[in-house]
C-alpha cells in the first residue's frame, strides 16, 4: 500500500530507492507502476508491456527510452510511446519533493488506487 | 445518426485489416468496427498455439484496447447485425437498434461446417473455430478425455495435434483414403500419416461417420459395420461455409460466398465485401494471406481512390503442427510432375507443372526453397525442366529471391524490406540489419538467408565492418584501441567519449562486455548497462520470474546437493524443477525477491544459465565406468569447468567432453570440444545444434588430458578477446579461418601470452550469487513494494509550486 499525501499525488519511494540507470515496480491499486531514475530524470510507465505484458520495469534504459526485457520492444520514457512496432504504454507524472518521489496520480490510477 | 462513415461487419482478420487499411489511407474517417464476438479481434490462424501452450485467448488479441481508442475507430463488440438496408447503408441490429452509414463493408466471415450427421447437436461435440473451442478442449484434456476429430484436412491435423499434446488419445476420423487429400498426393499423404503417428494420433482413413452415439452427451461415433469409436469429445472440423445470409436477405447476389468483383464491390454500389465471406471468381478463400491484399483493395474503393484491383491470390498453407514441416502450394497434381522423395529421412518433394509453367509443390520433411518456389508458382514462371527446378530451389541462394519473398516467417519481413534497411536504413551488417527490421529475431531459423541477402547486397563480398552497433558506427577493433587507449574503465566512460555521445541501450550490453574483457574484470561495473538477468543473475522468464541453475560440474552431483536444491524448490515455491539438455538442474518461476535466500539455501555456485558466459561442460561416464571408455572424459570435463567457471564470453560457450569416439556426450556438436580417441584427444572448435547444426573442427590432436585443457584454454581466451558480442564460436571459427586459429593458439608465444591473460582475468571473477550477501544496491532484488515500511513514515510536503520534475 502506498500513502496518499494530497490530491492526485502518492509518494512511491526515496530517491535513493531506485538505482541510477534503472526501474523498479511498485504497486497502485490493482495496477503496477514501473519507476524509473536516470540521468535526465525520473519517469514513470505502466510496468506491463503491452507485447505480452513483460516487466517494463526490468528494462535496460538508455536514450530517454526502455527496452523490453522480453523482447526488445522500445518506448518513450516520457511519453510511453511505441518506438518499435506495436501500441504505446501509459505515461504517469513523476514528481520528487527532497527524498521523495511521488507519482501524480492520474484519475485512472486514481480509480484503481 | 446521420449517414456518415463507414461501418465493417465483423471483426475477424479481415475486418481489423480493413479497418486497418482504411486508416492509413485517411485519418479522419468515421469508423464503426461491430464484432460480433465479445471480444476485441484476434489472430484466429493461431489457436492451435494456445491450444498447445495454454496461454491466455487474450494473447492472441491482434491490436491492444488503447489502438482503437487512439486512433478513433467506434468498436462496438458483443453486437450482431441483424439486417442490412443495402440501397441506404443501414444496418439493424439484434435488439432493434438502426443506423445508417455512408458505405458498408462486409466481413462477416464464415462458420463451421457441420455435416449432417445425426447426433452432431450432443453436448460434447464442437467445432474447432474460436477461443471456447480451445478452452474446451483444454478442459477435456485435463479430465483425460478421448478424443476424435472428424475431418482430416489442414484444420483437423491442426486440431488432433494441439489435443495430443495435452497427452490425450486423439483419433482422426478421415472419409478419403489420405489425409489433406486436398493439398497433398498420395505420395505427400502416405508420409504425412505416419508423421502424424509418431505424435500420437491414431487415424482412421475411409471411415464415415454415421451417427454421434450418446444420450443427450457424446460418448462416441458409429461407423459402416457397426464399428464403434469411443470418445469423450468430438471436434469436428469438415471445412466451412462462408456467412453470407445478411447479404442474401439484403438482395446482394451470392453464391457460396458474397459475390464480388476485381475492386470488391457486391451487387450493391455501397457494399464491399471481404475475407472468408467474399467469393472473388470463382474462389472462396480460406485463408489469411488473400485477405490483407483484398482489404487493400477494398479499401480503395471505399474511398474511392482509382487504380487498385484484386486478381486472386495463390493458395497456400503451411501445417502448423511442430516437428512435421508441410507447404503446400497451388495444385497437387497437373500435366506434368517432378518428384524426390526419401523414405528415410523422410522427405517428399514435389513440383506441378502445367503447360511449362509452374503450377503448384508440396515440400514435406524438407522445405527448403519455399521462398523460391512460392514466387515461380505465383508467377507462374516458365519451367523446362522440372526435376532440376526442383533441385535447383532448394539450394535457392538470396540472389534469386524476389524482393517480395518472405523471409523472416515470425516477424512477417521479407527481402524488400531487409535491402531498404541497408540502403536506405544505413545498415551494413547482418546484425544490424537484424536489430532494425527484427527479422531473425524470432525462432532464428531465417539467419543464415538474412546473412545471404546482407552479403549479397554488400557486392557479395564480406560485410562491411561489423559496427557494434548501428549508433556507434564504430567497429569493435576501434572501440577497443579507444579504450585501451583512454584508460576508459566503464561503460558510461565509453559512451561519453566515443560515438554520438548516445547510447541506444542495444550496444550496452555488448560495451559492458567490452569494458570488462579488456580491463581484465577489473573494470567498473555499472549494472544498469546490463541486461535484466546479468542484473539479478537469473534467467527471466515469460511471466516475468526467473530461473535458477547451480553449477554441477560435468553434470556430476551428490545426493546432499540434490537434498538442498529439493528443500530449496518447495520452500521458495519453484513452479517446476526440471533436468535440462545442459546435464543440471533447473529451478523454474522464482520470485525475483526470493533469488538470494535460494542462492543461500543451495549453497551452490552460479552455473551462470543466464549469461554470455561459459556454461555447461557435458560428460559421459568415461573410463571410470564404461566398458569402452578411452579417456576419463568426466575427469577433463570437471576441470574444464572448474577452470572456466565464472568467465564472460562474446556469446555462450558449452562444451562436452566424451570419452570415446560413439560421443555420448555430444562433444562435436559443442563450441569447445573433446573426443578420446585410441591413445589420443581430439579437441574440437565451433560446433553447433542450436537454431542451426555445425560438426565441429578438429583444432589439434593431443596426447594426455592436460594439453587438451590448455589449449582449449588459449583458445577461449582468444575467442573473449577477438569474438564479436553475441557472435557464437560456431561463426568466429569460419569467420577467423581454422587455420589462422591453429596459427596462433598453436604458437608457443602466442599461445603463452594468451594463457597469461587468461589467468589475469580469470583471477578477478568472483561467484555473482554472493551478492546474496553483498547486494550492489540495497534494492537490487527488490520492488518498491519491499519498501512499504519507509513509505509509511510520515513526511513533509513542500510547496506545489516547488514541485520539480
Ligand atoms: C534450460 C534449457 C532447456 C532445458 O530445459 O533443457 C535452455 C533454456 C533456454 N535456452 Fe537453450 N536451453 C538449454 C539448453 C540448450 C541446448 C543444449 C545444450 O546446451 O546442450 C542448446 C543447443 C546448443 C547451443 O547452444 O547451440 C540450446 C540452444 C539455445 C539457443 C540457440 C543458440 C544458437 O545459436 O543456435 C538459444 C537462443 C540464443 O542463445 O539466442 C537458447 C536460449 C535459451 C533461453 C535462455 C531463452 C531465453 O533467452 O530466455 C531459455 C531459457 C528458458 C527459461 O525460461 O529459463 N538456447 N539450449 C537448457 C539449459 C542448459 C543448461 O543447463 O544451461
Ligand atoms: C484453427 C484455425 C487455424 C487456421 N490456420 C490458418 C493458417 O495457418 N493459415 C491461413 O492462411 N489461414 C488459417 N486459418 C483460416 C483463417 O483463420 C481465416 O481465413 C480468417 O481468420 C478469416 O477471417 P475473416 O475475418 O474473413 O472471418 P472470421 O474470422 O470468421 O471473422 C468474421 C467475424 O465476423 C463476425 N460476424 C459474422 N456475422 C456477423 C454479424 N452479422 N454481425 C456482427 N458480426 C458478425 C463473426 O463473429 C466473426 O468474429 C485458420 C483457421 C482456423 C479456425
Ligand atoms: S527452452 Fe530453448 S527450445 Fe525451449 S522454448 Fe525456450 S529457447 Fe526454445
Ligand atoms: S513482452 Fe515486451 S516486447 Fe514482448
Amino acid at each position: 500500500m502506498s500513502v496518499a499525501l494530497e490530491k492526485g499525488l502518492l509518494r512511491v519511494c526515496a530517491t535513493a530507492d531506485v538505482p541510477l540507470g534503472e526501474g523498479r515496480p511498485v504497486t497502485v491499486g490493482d495496477r503496477r507502476v514501473a519507476v524509473f531514475h536516470t540521468e535526465s530524470g525520473w519517469y514513470a510507465l505502466d510496468d506491463s508491456c503491452p507485447h505480452r505484458g513483460g516487466p517494463l520495469s526490468d528494462g535496460i534504459l538508455a536514450d530517454r527510452c526502455v527496452a523490453c526485457p522480453l523482447h526488445d520492444r522500445r518506448f518513450g520514457l516520457a511519453d510511453g510511446a511505441a518506438l518499435t512496432d506495436g501500441a504505446a504504454v501509459a505515461a504517469h507524472r513523476v514528481i520528487v519533493r527532497g527524498e521523495g518521489v511521488h507519482l501524480e496520480i492520474a484519475e485512472e490510477l486514481e480509480q484503481a488506487a | 445518426m446521420d449517414a456518415q462513415g463507414i461501418a465493417i461487419v465483423g471483426g475477424g482478420i479481415a475486418g481489423q485489416a480493413l479497418c486497418e487499411a482504411l486508416r492509413e489511407r485517411d485519418p479522419d474517417l468515421a469508423i464503426t468496427l461491430i464484432c460480433g464476438e465479445s471480444c476485441l479481434p484476434y489472430d484466429r490462424v493461431r489457436l492451435s498455439e494456445i491450444l498447445v501452450s495454454g496461454e491466455e485467448p487474450s494473447a492472441l488479441q491482434l491490436r491492444p484496447d488503447e489502438w482503437y481508442a487512439d486512433r478513433r475507430v467506434e468498436v462496438l463488440t458483443g453486437r450482431t447485425v441483424a439486417a442490412l438496408d443495402a440501397e441506404s447503408a443501414a444496418l439493424t441490429f439484434a435488439g432493434g437498434e438502426r443506423r445508417s452509414f455512408s458505405k458498408v463493408a462486409l466481413c462477416t466471415g464464415s462458420r463451421p461446417l457441420m455435416p449432417p450427421i445425426p447426433g452432431l447437436d450432443k453436448e460434447g461435440v464442437i467445432p474447432f473455430r474460436g477461443p471456447e473451442d480451445c478452452e474446451t478442449i483444454r478442459a477435456a484434456a485435463a479430465d483425460g478425455a478421448r478424443v476424435a476429430v472428424i475431418g482430416g484436412g489442414l484444420l483437423g491435423l491442426e486440431a488432433a495435434y494441439g489435443v495430443a499434446s495435452q497427452g490425450c488419445p486423439v483419433t482422426v476420423v478421415h472419409l478419403m483414403d489420405r489425409l489433406m487429400e486436398r493439398q497433398l498426393d498420395s505420395g505427400a499423404a502416405a508420409m504425412l500419416q505416419p508423421a502424424m503417428e509418431a505424435l500420437g494420433v491414431t487415424v482412421l482413413l475411409e471411415h464415415g461417420t454415421e451417427e454421434v452415439t450418446g444420450n443427450g452427451r457424446a460418448t462416441g461415433l458409429r461407423f459402416a459395420g457397426d464399428v464403434q469409436l469411443d470418445s469423450d469429445l468430438v471436434v469436428v472440423s469438415v471445412g466451412i461455409a462462408a456467412n453470407t445470409s445478411l447479404a442474401t436477405d439484403a438482395g446482394l447476389e451470392t453464391a457460396r460466398g458474397v459475390l464480388v468483383d476485381d475492386l470488391m464491390r457486391t451487387s450493391a454500389e455501397r457494399v464491399v465485401a471481404v475475407g472468408e465471406c467474399a467469393e472473388h471468381r470463382g474462389v472462396v478463400y480460406g485463408l489469411v494471406a488473400p485477405i490483407f491484399e483484398q482489404a487493400k483493395v477494398a479499401a480503395d474503393t471505399l474511398l474511392g481512390v482509382p487504380g487498385s484491383a484484386y486478381e486472386g491470390s495463390l493458395q497456400w498453407a503451411k501445417l502448423k503442427v511442430m516437428g512435421v514441416d508441410l507447404v503446400s502450394i497451388g495444385r497437387a497434381e497437373g500435366s506434368q510432375e517432378a518428384v524426390t522423395a526419401d523414405a528415410g529421412r523422410p522427405s517428399y518433394r514435389k513440383l506441378v507443372v502445367e503447360d511449362g509453367r509452374a503450377a503448384g509443390a508440396i515440400l514435406l520433411g524438407d522445405t527448403r526453397g519455399t521462398e523460391a518456389l512460392l514466387d515461380a508458382i505465383r508467377s507462374a514462371g516458365e519451367v523446362s525442366d522440372p526435376l532440376e527446378r526442383l533441385a535447383e530451389a532448394a539450394t535457392a541462394t538470396a540472389a534469386e529471391l524476389p524482393e517480395s519473398a518472405q523471409v523472416c516467417d515470425c516477424n512477417g519481413v521479407c527481402k524488400g524490406e531487409l535491402v531498404e534497411a541497408m540502403r536506405e536504413g544505413g545498415c551494413g551488417s547482418a546484425r544490424e540489419v537484424m536489430a532494425v527490421t527484427r527479422a531473425g529475431t524470432g525462432c532464428g531459423s531465417c539467419k543464415p538467408m538474412v546473412k545471404e541477402i546482407v552479403a549479397l547486397e554488400n557486392g557479395g563480398a564480406a560485410e562491411e565492418p561489423a559496427f557494434l552497433c548501428p549508433c556507434m558506427r564504430q567497429t569493435r577493433e576501434q572501440l577497443a584501441l579507444q579504450i585501451r587507449a583512454d584508460g576508459h574503465e566503464a561503460v558510461s566512460d565509453v559512451t561519453a567519449a566515443c560515438g554520438t555521445g548516445r547510447d541506444c541501450g542495444l550496444c550496452k550490453p555488448a560495451l559492458a562486455y567490452l569494458v570488462s574483457e579488456i580491463r581484465e574484470n577489473r573494470h567498473r561495473e555499472e549494472r544498469s548497462a546490463r541486461f535484466i538477468n546479468d542484473r539479478v543473475h537469473a534467467n527471466i522468464q515469460n511471466d516475468g520470474t526467473f530461473s535458477v541453475v547451480p553449477r554441477m560440474y560435468g553434470g556430476v552431483t551428490t545426493p546432499d546437493q540434490l537434498r538442498r536444491i529439493a528443500d530449496a524448490a518447495e520452500k521458495y515455491g519453484a513452479r517446476m524443477v526440471k533436468v535440462t539438455g545442459g546435464q543440471r538442474i533447473d529451478l523454474l518461476g522464482i520470485r525475483k525477491a526470493d533469488l538470494p535466500e535460494v542462492w543461500r539455501d543451495i549453497g551452490m555456485p552460479s552455473g551462470h544459465a543466464y549469461a554470455k558466459a561459459v556454461r555447461t561442460v557435458k560428460t559421459c561416464v568415461g573410463t571410470d565406468f564404461c566398458r569402452f571408455g578411452l579417456g576419463d572424459a568426466i575427469d577433463l570435463g570437471v576441470q574444464m569447468e572448474r577452470e572456466w567457471e565464472g568467465l564472460h564470453t562474446p556469446a555462450k560457450v558449452k562444451s562436452g567432453v566424451s570419452g570415446c569416439p560413439r560421443n555420448c556426450a555430444e562433444a562435436t556438436v559443442k563450441d569447445i570440444g573433446a573426443v578420446a580417441v585410441e591413445g589420443a584427444w581430439q579437441l574440437r572448435v565451433g560446433g553447433a545444434a542450436g537454431g542451426s547444426v555445425r560438426e565441429a573442427d578438429v583444432l589439434a590432436t593431443l596426447d594426455d588430458a592436460g594439453e587438451v585443457l590448455r589449449v582449449a584454454t588459449i583458445l577461449l581466451q582468444y575467442y573473449r578477446e577477438h569474438g564479436d558480442y553475441k557472435e557464437r564460436l560456431y561463426d568466429f571459427v569460419p569467420r577467423i579461418g581454422l587455420d589462422q586459429i591453429r596459427a596462433i593458439v598453436l604458437d608457443p608465444e602466442q599461445g603463452a601470452a594468451l594463457l597469461e591473460r587468461f589467468r589475469i582475468a580469470k583471477a578477478a571473477v568472483t561467484d555473482p550469487w554472493l551478492e546474496r550477501d553483498e547486494p550492489y544496491h540495497p534494492r537490487q532484488f527488490d520492488g518498491l513494494d519491499e519498501a512499504t515500511a519507509e513509505r509509511e513514515l510520515p513526511m513533509l510536503v513542500g510547496p506545489p509550486e516547488g514541485a520539480a520534475r
